[in-house]
């Protein structure tokens, strides 16, 4: 279906437009505001994600197919293998290079889902399972999709709910839970005929155990010989959260995309949070599709978040996980696909090999890093901390 | 609301629609938005790994573009 829409792209500038709708009405051509059902397709990834003393790699696939004229069914298999631990952990004392460190350990997540068409309406359901060897989820979802107004209008609607039971590696009597609810609503409107424009809200509602189990805060303790010392975290054990979104692509004279995102999101923690972010995509000789990004990140810090505590217990709830506190991060992205020749695989109508390279800086405004020498900085007074994280993706996609 | 308010937002909604906009895109013309790179989801597994790696590593979460729910890992 892709390489139909790529070829009437071609033909319809050579063609009367009679052509192309006549074959858009007989293909149910794919574009944005479309009530169809996904491609079909194979998806083999690598991925990897390397920083701040951590590294995340592994393969996923994604197998999606249709069965009969209104259903489509998808499967996708994903691991995470983790290894080193961030430096918030690591200075805290976790022995990282042990075989029992909680930070060598592998996530598996299967996905299995269910799309179903019925005239103007796609109808999705999903189950997700993600297992660790201290931390189970289940996810159940639902979404609505219903095209209106000639199809230039889409109006989304979906609900999810999750449940975790959280452990720790070195206490097997430790089990808490945590259930997670997600309501959504995107409108995808096509304005033009070279622009389309989304917005979305999501409220997401956790109850439950929060906390990462192996983080800390750390406190001024003058017993101990560097002056603090580490204590867990504890979070509030609900936390409510809204999210607006709002992207627009614009398909430029030439055949590239321009693509801007502008996200606001704030919770009941205090932490509110914006991201802008801009996209070219290029196409060179049919074959390749060139694409950059730029990406800027920022967001408050909890009201419970402090780098230091004046004393142990100081305070109901305490956090010093470096997510939760205030900082920015700058994202550049570069990336190609190129659509390997007709034919050259055999049973599939399109196949291309990708490449996407992100590099991440972080710069965390109330995080230090404790690694430092006392005798060179006082406390509280240590240099703030930073990262780099190379983020990327290799994967393999082929079309029935 | 009172009353008053209602009925004028009721009011004003059935004028709007009494103006019968038509779609102003028609089929024939949406050559540009059928191209694959008009997506704003072209590669679902690589954009869902960008999701992950970002919600992991950023308090803000929802309304990404990606289909929710949530992946359930800490």
């Amino acid at each position: 279906m892709a390489v139909i829409s790529r070829w009437l792209t071609r033909v319809s500038e050579t063609r009367s437009w009679r052509v192309t709708l006549g074959t858009l009405l007989l293909c149910g051509i794919t574009y944005p505001a479309a009530a169809v059902l996904p491609d079909e397709r194979i998806d083999i990834l690598y991925h990897s994600y390397e920083g701040g003393g951590v590294k995340i790699d592994g393969p996923a696939i994604l197998v999606r197919k249709n069965v009969g004229n209104s259903v489509s069914l998808s499967g996708k298999y994903y691991v995470d293998t983790v290894s080193g631990a961030s430096l918030d952990v690591r200075a805290a004392g976790v022995d990282v290079d042990s075989g029992a460190s909680p930070y060598r350990e592998e996530r598996t997540e299967y996905n299995l889902g269910l799309d179903y068409l019925r005239d103007r309406t796609l109808i999705s359901v999903g189950y997700a399972n993600s297992q660790e060897n201290d931390y189970d989820a289940e996810t159940f979802s639902l979404n609505v999709s219903q095209t209106f107004f000639g199809d230039l209008t889409t109006v989304s609607m979906g609900v999810s709910y999750g449940r975790d039971v959280v452990g720790r590696n070195d206490r097997p009597d430790f089990e808490e839970e945590l259930e997670r609810r997600r309501y959504s609503l995107t409108l995808t409107q096509i304005l033009t005929t070279s622009l389309v424009t989304e917005f979305s809200y999501e409220a997401a509602l956790d109850q439950g155990y929060i906390n990462n189990p192996y983080r800390f805060i750390r406190y001024r303790d003058l017993g101990s010989e560097r002056g603090y010392s580490f204590q867990t975290e504890v979070y509030p054990n609900t936390r409510n959260s809204d999210a607006f979104g709002l992207r627009a692509l614009y398909h430029l004279p030439w055949r590239g995309a321009l693509r801007a995102e502008y996200r606001y999101f704030e919770d009941n923690w205090d932490i509110t949070a914006e991201n802008v972010e801009l996209r070219y995509t290029h196409s060179l000789r049919d074959a390749w599709l060139l694409e950059f990004k730029v990406r800027h990140y920022e967001q408050t810090g909890a009201r419970f978040y402090q780098d230091l505590f004046d004393f142990r217990d100081a305070q109901n709830f305490m956090a010093r996980d470096k997510e939760m506190g205030p900082f920015d991060s700058l994202t550049y992205g570069l990336g190609a696909t190129y659509e390997l020749p007709r034919g050259l695989i055999p049973g599939f109508e399109r196949s291309t090999v990708n490449f996407y390279w992100d590099r991440i800086d972080f710069n965390y405004h109330d995080f230090r890093d404790v690694t430092v020498s006392p005798q060179d900085y006082a406390l509280g007074e240590e240099p703030l901390y930073g990262s780099a994280a190379n983020v990327i993706r290799f994967y393999f996609s082929f079309w029935f | 609301m009172n009353w008053f308010g209602t009925i004028s937002v009721l009011s004003l909604c059935l004028l709007l629609g009494a103006c019968g906009v038509q779609p102003w895109v028609q089929p024939y013309e949406r050559q540009k938005l059928a191209d694959p790179i008009m997506s704003f989801d072209r590669d679902p597994v690589a954009s869902s790994y960008l999701h992950h790696v970002n919600d992991a590593r950023e308090s803000a979460r929802g309304a990404d573009g990606s289909s929710g729910g949530g992946c359930g890992c800490n």
